[in-house]
């Protein structure tokens, strides 16, 4: 406990010096940019950093480099003796100060999970906001003026693609495309509804003679009100973390913030285009309308043409496999530059370079590359979101602001109101061409859950000076703190408050808990059986396509065949394989409890005792396996879908032990187990088709089956959540090379059985290296 | 892909099938596109193989017994007729097939028949009694390794407990009915996405 403390304080303390550093040093580095008039102040600076220095001032501008001896010379040292120790800030003051922030957002961020309960409270957003605002003002204090920290480039070519990337990456792409219908309509039509009524009822307010606000015309409110009715993925992703939602209600919310900046761009430019031309007329209009699908459809193409050629380019990566992920990077962050080059959507090209190259990269990747690409990042899009935050914060303190009540509620209000009113209105519509209707208490949470963040922020500062632009950024900022803070710390109570007011109050009996789980097993298995994507006419179509001619272009050859799932069947065979052959016979596995006439135990009479109901309860709860994920599996902080890997390999390892054995010992057993001797015969049979490529004595019947099953197998399509886990739990000492290495793959229709009888024969060949291992059986 | 399954389904059949399931004709048409799908060997029927091929049945803990399901009593093949009866019991309830007229037999998707489907599935030995038994089994599927078996064994106990009604230590249909009452079936037991 002490130590805990101990820890604890040394890094907060180490956190206050940082503070302290960061102040200084950028007051160093303005000391050393306003030469004339710092030469007196950095006398003092510098007695604070190093005696030695200070001896040297009087005439120096710059700090004397460290190791230069021999140039130089107008400025001049009192002489050109060698230095024991100098300093020279400015030489590295840049990387410096940009190292020192990341450095402090990411102690920041250890500081907030230290204390367990605090995250949960409030989103890491708004102490990241309030830690950008002690620190802003720190600087104000210090230095006088507000530190240029974080300018809209800054901001819009560094600190947005990562985050943006890791979103469209990890995006889930079954939800997203099952709910692309009502996600765009959210995105576009809601968008242009908010900014429209946000722009012309604030429109309205000026009008009122009392507010004084009647220099704002009608464009320059539109001009705000475009900016101010885009909701922010940022601030949205780092909210919805905190809250479980369901998956649809995530992604419609999620793949809203991301999709409408095409819309936000568009009219933001256009206000802003209008505002400096002296008159409109009706072809700008138009002209506008027409941009908007450019915007649109020029970023989708920009991003799938880069995210063809970054699959092909991967088909060749096979000898050099240290920079492979260095093309996903690059190749995302070339397809958002050039996006925003054409003033195209960067958000819209990046998102859909990165979902289009996915399945192909992943196909021909080693499995190391994959797991870098994640890590990576998770890594960067964590940085620049803590960094982005941080600046809000910083950036806020200053004096860029002109309050006005009237304008700052109002608009408050209004954004509030009119998103509201938006969402009921088109999920009403939307509703009638659903099947699954998003509830009332979806609408709720999508309304309130509609933050604005750094985006607006950003956009209020690229406005062109004009007189209202302080008012602007003062009612932004306020909007941006209200949703970030109030609606941050406020959703998570609310969504436990509706949904306490639906689920009756008992808590469920065991029996309860036991049924209600088999039944959602037993869905999510029916679910699998019927297949989720056939009821797509397009998306069928595209699969066909894409294992027609698509794999074939972009994977490298011998990678076309296999779906994880199955390597992972062939891996556990080979191991459970060893592993027998190791043994010598087949152990009997504790599944052999099952047959029932081992167990002669009856039902214990006496009730159980509470106690012993609770911990049961516990027990349940911890231990039940879970069902097919249906929450999101996006997750800012930590890579999709780790910890599921164990329970899908107890279950599997499980069920084969059972088969084998079950097959095993079927002929001894067969009288015995009444009731189990169906199943077992069954069963005896999937084991014996369910070894590829021969196993032990069990051939008998699998000869035909076997080439059939390691190749296309009527795989419904694995989100990329469920099948990570295979990905990540590769074993170092398989006997096949690293080129056996695991992929993702998508989709992948029947029709492709004759395609793939290729591979089929080097599967066979690889277990017959082991056949010697198995004749032991 | 469409054709060549529209070509192999007829009308009449399809007729019969949306009479007897109660699935609308595109609802027929998709699941026979699946079927297919999964139809490796072509005849028109499936065995437990193409099922097994699904992946995520192989994780789920259920997977074998939901595919037992499928297959009626001693058979090794399921024509998409049979396909479709077991589908059909996890058709989502539509106004239209809750009629009061107790003559007509209840639609294979009403709630009794989908809490006989799942009983079926807990009961093996088909003597309509769930047995310590064959609760400790589904249990055992159901849960992770962590647990030993004397609390499994106190968890089915705990079971049996509440749901036992007449005091002979199996449950019958009608309390493991009793015991779902609060639940809500209709939706627990429905495909979500078919329209």
């Amino acid at each position: 406990m002490a130590l805990l403390i101990m820890s604890r304080c040394s890094m907060w303390i180490g956190i206050f010096l940082l503070f302290e550093l960061l102040a200084g040093g950028s007051l160093f580095a303005e000391t050393v940019w306003d030469s004339p008039k710092a030469a007196g102040r950095s006398n003092n600076e510098s007695l604070h950093w190093n005696p030695v220095t200070s001896s040297r001032q009087p005439e120096s501008k710059a700090i004397q480099p460290v190791w230069s001896l021999e140039h130089e010379d107008n400025q001049t040292t009192s002489t050109d003796r060698l230095k024991i120790f100098s300093l020279d800030y400015h030489h590295v003051q840049v990387p410096f100060e940009i190292t020192l922030w990341i450095m402090l957002a990411s102690l920041a961020k250890i500081g907030f999970h230290l204390y367990i309960k605090l995250p949960s409270i409030v989103p890491e957003s708004c102490l990241l906001i309030i830690v950008g605002l002690i620190m802003g003002g720190i600087i104000y204090g210090v230095n006088g003026r507000s530190a240029p920290v974080m300018s809209t480039d800054v901001f819009f070519l560094y600190l947005l693609p990562p985050i943006v990337l890791d979103a469209g990456y990890f995006m889930p792409s079954r939800p997203f495309f099952e709910n692309i219908g009502t996600i765009l309509w959210y995105a576009v039509v809601g968008t242009m509804w908010n900014v429209f009524g946000i722009g012309l009822s604030l429109y309205g307010i000026c009008q009122i003679e009392s507010f004084g606000l009647k220099d704002i015309s009608l464009l320059y409110n539109l001009l705000f009100g475009s900016l101010i009715a885009a909701v922010d993925p940022v601030a949205v992703l780092s909210v919805f973390e905190e809250i479980h939602v369901n998956e649809q209600l995530h992604i419609l919310v999620f793949g809203e913030s991301l999709l409408n900046d095409a819309v936000t761009v568009v009219l933001y430019k256009l206000f802003k285009t209008f505002c400096i031309m002296p008159s409109v007329g009706v072809s700008d209009i138009l002209i506008g309308i027409i941009k908007f699908f450019l915007v649109g459809f020029g970023g989708l193409l920009v991003g799938i043409a880069y995210g063809i050629i970054a699959a092909l380019t991967t088909r060749f990566t096979e000898n050099i496999r240290v920079i492979e992920p260095l093309f996903v990077f690059l190749y995302s962050y070339l397809s958002y530059l050039t996006a925003e080059m054409f003033h195209f959507s960067g958000i819209v090209a990046i998102i859909t370079c990165s979902m289009s190259m996915k399945r192909y990269v992943e196909a021909n990747i080693s499995q190391k590359s994959h797991t870098t690409i994640k890590y990576f990042m998770k890594m960067w899009s964590s940085v620049s979101e803590t960094l982005i935050f941080i600046f809000l914060g910083v950036s806020t303190v200053g004096d860029k602001h002109e309050w006005s009540w009237p304008y700052v509620c109002f608009t408050m209000l209004f954004c509030l109101v009119w998103r509201a009113v938006g969402v009921i209105f088109l999920t009403f519509i939307v509703n009638k061409v659903r099947v699954n209707v998003v509830t009332t208490k979806d609408q709720f949470i999508i309304a309130y859950g509609g933050l604005r963040g750094a985006i607006c922020f950003s956009l209020v500062f690229l406005l062109p000076n004009f007189p209202q632009k302080k008012l602007f950024t003062t009612a932004t900022i306020v909007v941006i703190f209200f949703t970030v803070f109030v609606q941050g710390m406020t959703i998570k109570p609310l969504v436990e408050l509706l949904e306490v007011k639906r689920t009756s109050q008992a808590p469920p009996t065991v029996s309860e808990q036991i049924h209600i789980r088999f039944l959602d097993h037993l869905l999510a298995g029916i679910e699998d059986i019927c297949g989720h994507w056939g009821q797509y006419y397009w998306k069928d179509r595209f699969e066909n396509f894409n294992n027609k001619y698509l794999n074939k272009l972009f994977i490298r050859e011998q990678h076309l065949s296999k779906s994880s799932i199955v390597v992972l069947y062939q891996k556990l065979e080979k191991k459970h394989a060893i592993e027998l052959a190791e043994a010598g016979q087949l152990v009997g596995a504790p599944s052999l409890a099952s047959l029932p006439d081992e167990e002669t135990a009856e039902v214990s009479k006496s009730p159980v005792p509470s106690e012993q109901f609770d911990n049961i309860q516990e027990l349940l709860i911890r231990n039940l396996y879970r069902i097919r994920q249906t929450m999101p599996s996006y997750n800012r902080h930590t890579l999709p879908q780790g910890k599921n890997t164990n329970q899908a390999k107890e279950i599997f390892l499980r069920r084969q032990e059972s088969l084998l054995k079950d097959d095993g010992v079927l002929n001894i057993m067969q009288r015995r187990s009444i009731c189990l001797a169906d199943e077992s015969q069954k069963k005896g049979k999937l084991a014996r088709s369910l070894t590829v490529g021969g196993y032990g004595g069990n051939k008998s019947n699998s000869a035909n089956h076997s080439p059939k099953l390691p190749k296309s197998m009527s795989v419904t399509p694995q989100q990329p959540h469920r099948t990570e886990w295979i990905n990540e739990e590769e074993p170092e000492d398989l006997q096949s090379s690293n080129e056996t290495d695991i992929h993702q793959k998508g989709e992948d229709e029947d029709r492709n059985n004759t395609e793939n009888k290729i591979p089929g024969p080097k599967l066979k060949l690889r277990f017959a290296s082991q056949d010697t291992l198995k004749n032991g059986l | 892909m469409g054709s060549r399954a529209s070509s192999l389904l007829r009308e009449e059949e399809i007729e019969e099938i949306k009479k007897e399931t109660g699935f609308s004709h595109s609802q027929i048409t998709r699941l026979y596109s699946r079927f297919t799908s999964l139809d490796k060997g072509e005849n028109g029927t499936l065995c437990r193989e193409d099922f097994q091929r699904i992946p995520e049945l192989a994780i789920n803990p259920l997977g074998d017994r939901i595919i037992n399901a499928f297959f009626p009593e001693s058979e090794d093949q399921v024509n998409f007729r049979g396909f479709m009866r077991t589908l059909a019991h996890f058709r989502p309830i539509e106004d239209s097939d809750k009629s009061k007229d107790p003559l007509v037999p209840e639609p294979l998707n009403s709630r009794n028949n989908k809490l006989l489907f799942a009983f079926r599935l807990y009961d093996l030995d088909k003597d309509d009694k769930i047995s310590r038994e064959e609760l400790l089994q589904v249990l055992r599927m159901m849960v992770g390794v962590n647990i030993s078996e004397e609390q499994l064994g106190s968890i089915a106990d705990r079971t049996i407990q509440e749901a036992d009604q007449n005091g002979d230590l199996t449950i019958s249909f009608t309390e493991f009915q009793k015991v779902l009452e609060k639940v809500d079936v209709e939706q627990k037991m429905s495909i979500r996405f078919l329209h």
